[in-house]
């Protein structure tokens, strides 16, 4: 094939460009997505309680993944100060994976059981409270504001469509679960259980 | 990985390098027609008078890429990458992070070492233990108890005289290894929003300050059948129990009568979490030292050792 007949025809050109960028995916993504050790839950990694569901949902919506990764790598310096690395069967419920990728405050993948859940409501409606120091903003209307406990059903069974394995008393019991809790019972629960799952290691 | 995806894997790896050394070896020189063309350029034209050479390869460019696909090769040999191969020198990231941490491991224990066999108190003498628990302080405590070790509301002060769970070197040393739970039940069923304020009340008064609303008198009574049986008859509280003494003006939880109301109407959970098992108990020992010498202890001499 003559290099004028790809330079003048940007279609094939294109489809050529396509099969030389996939074979790097070919080879690095593709036998990931067939592992078990990336689609099976890591020991002690159970689906998300209805609460720390919704939690999870507050943590997307607020944005916390721009300013807190959940990826600690298999480095010392990073070991010695959040605990064991990340694995990836810890995050296989996970739609989408909070990994992040800048950490303007630390990482929180094993932040559960740190702190108190006291601690977290007021460092959650004024950072400044508790660390002075802090340029974390304060989230003080998740307080004041109810988790829908209408939508929490549906989150199980499109997750359960996905392969979380709900089970119908799960889904069944979810709404009653979420009815009448603050937006920050979610997230103190989501964030009290995140890591949790490690402790069972040792 | 399945075996089948570890020979997709070395097929697809091993296609690809023989693929681009194809395309260097066919890019070395002019061939086909292209050779026969008299000018040296692709014959395109652009503009008026733009035109493209049609060079082979620099020759220091394709053996910098040779270069590369014989290091690709003799890494590919060496490390693990051809599927489930590992490679003969054996290397996997998990033995590289666990060989790091065990020099890091001898390093702290040698550094630790010299600290085991003094207790606390002794420690508190001992600048480079000093500075050694200061940096432990700032990882592990300062969040709750705040970089000066003052606290904030719901988490003690640390360098005040006064302690929840006893201020003795063994007492500090307890908390810091075994955690804390301080819990106080909510009482707003039993008293009523009238009885709270009753109480809170008494409360304030122990300590010689007026309350906005309540009558202390009432408030005593009810005082001593709850509130004795934690926070004592005269109110100095039980270090045993956690119950602070509520005679003495300072305030865990806040001290208008509107933050002793929400102590009293819905209770309080303090949790200090157990910190022996993480860090050892060296540096348990050296945290002891630095929060002893915050000023806050009492019960401790330091004169004389």
């Amino acid at each position: 094939m003559k290099h004028e007949v790809i330079e003048k025809n940007s279609a094939l050109l294109g489809v050529l460009i396509a099969v030389v960028i996939s074979i790097g995916g070919l080879v690095e993504v593709v036998p990931l997505a067939a592992s078990s050790e990336m689609t099976q839950p890591a020991p002690g990694v159970e689906p998300y309680t209805a609460l720390q569901l919704e939690g999870r949902d507050i943590y997307v919506r607020e944005g916390c993944y721009n300013c807190h990764s959940q990826m600690i790598r298999p480095l010392r310096g990073e070991t010695e100060r959040y605990g064991h690395y990340s694995l990836a069967g810890e995050s296989v419920y996970d739609r989408p994976f909070q990994f992040g990728s800048k950490r303007t405050g630390p990482d929180l993948a094993r932040v559960g059981g740190r702190y108190s859940d006291e601690w977290h409501r007021r460092h959650l409606l004024n950072p400044r409270d508790l660390v002075p120091e802090s340029n974390m903003p304060g989230y003080p209307w998740l307080e004041r504001r109810s988790v829908d406990a209408s939508q929490t059903p549906k989150k199980l069974q499109v997750l359960r469509k996905l392969g979380v394995p709900y089970t119908d008393e799960q889904i069944a019991a979810a709404a009653d679960e979420v009815q009448n809790r603050s937006e920050m019972d979610a997230l103190v629960a989501y964030l009290q259980m995140l890591g949790t799952a490690s402790q069972t290691w040792k | 990985m399945s075996s089948g995806f570890s020979i997709f894997v070395v097929v697809v790896t091993l296609l690809n390098i023989a693929a681009a050394v194809w395309l260097l070896l066919w890019m070395r020189k002019r061939r086909g027609e292209e050779s026969s063309t008299a000018s040296d350029t692709t014959g395109h034209v652009w503009d008026g008078d733009l035109c493209e050479y049609n060079n082979p390869l620099p020759r220091w460019w394709l053996w910098l890429f040779i270069l590369s696909v014989i290091f690709s090769l003799v890494y590919l040999v060496l490390y693990p990458g051809m599927g489930n191969a590992r490679g003969t020198l054996g290397w996997t990231q998990q033995a590289q992070f666990e060989a790091m941490q065990a020099e890091q491991e001898r390093k702290s224990q040698a550094m630790l070492a010299q600290f085991a066999d003094r207790s606390p108190v002794e420690l508190t003498r001992d600048p480079q233990a000093l500075a050694v628990g200061r940096n432990l302080f700032a990882n592990n405590c300062a969040a709750c108890h705040g970089s000066d070790g003052r606290g904030a509301i719901g988490f003690p002060n640390l360098t005040d005289n006064d302690w929840l769970w006893g201020g003795e070197p063994d007492m500090i040393e307890a908390s810091i290894r075994d955690g804390r739970q301080g819990v106080m039940a909510p009482w707003i069923d039993l008293l009523g929003p009238k009885g709270v304020d009753d109480v809170s009340a008494y409360v304030l008064s122990l300590s010689g300050r007026k309350a906005v609303s309540g009558n202390p008198a009432t408030g005593k009574a009810q005082f001593e059948t709850i509130c004795v049986v934690c926070h004592g008859v005269d109110g100095t509280g039980n270090p045993a129990l956690g119950a602070p003494n509520l005679a003495d003006n300072i305030w865990v939880y806040g001290g208008s009568q509107l933050r002793v109301n929400e102590s009293i109407a819905k209770g309080r959970m303090g949790v200090m979490p157990e910190h022996g098992e993480r860090l050892g108990e060296v540096r348990v020992k050296l945290l002891t030292a630095y929060v002893i010498s915050m000023g806050g202890q009492h019960g401790v001499t330091t004169a004389g050792l």
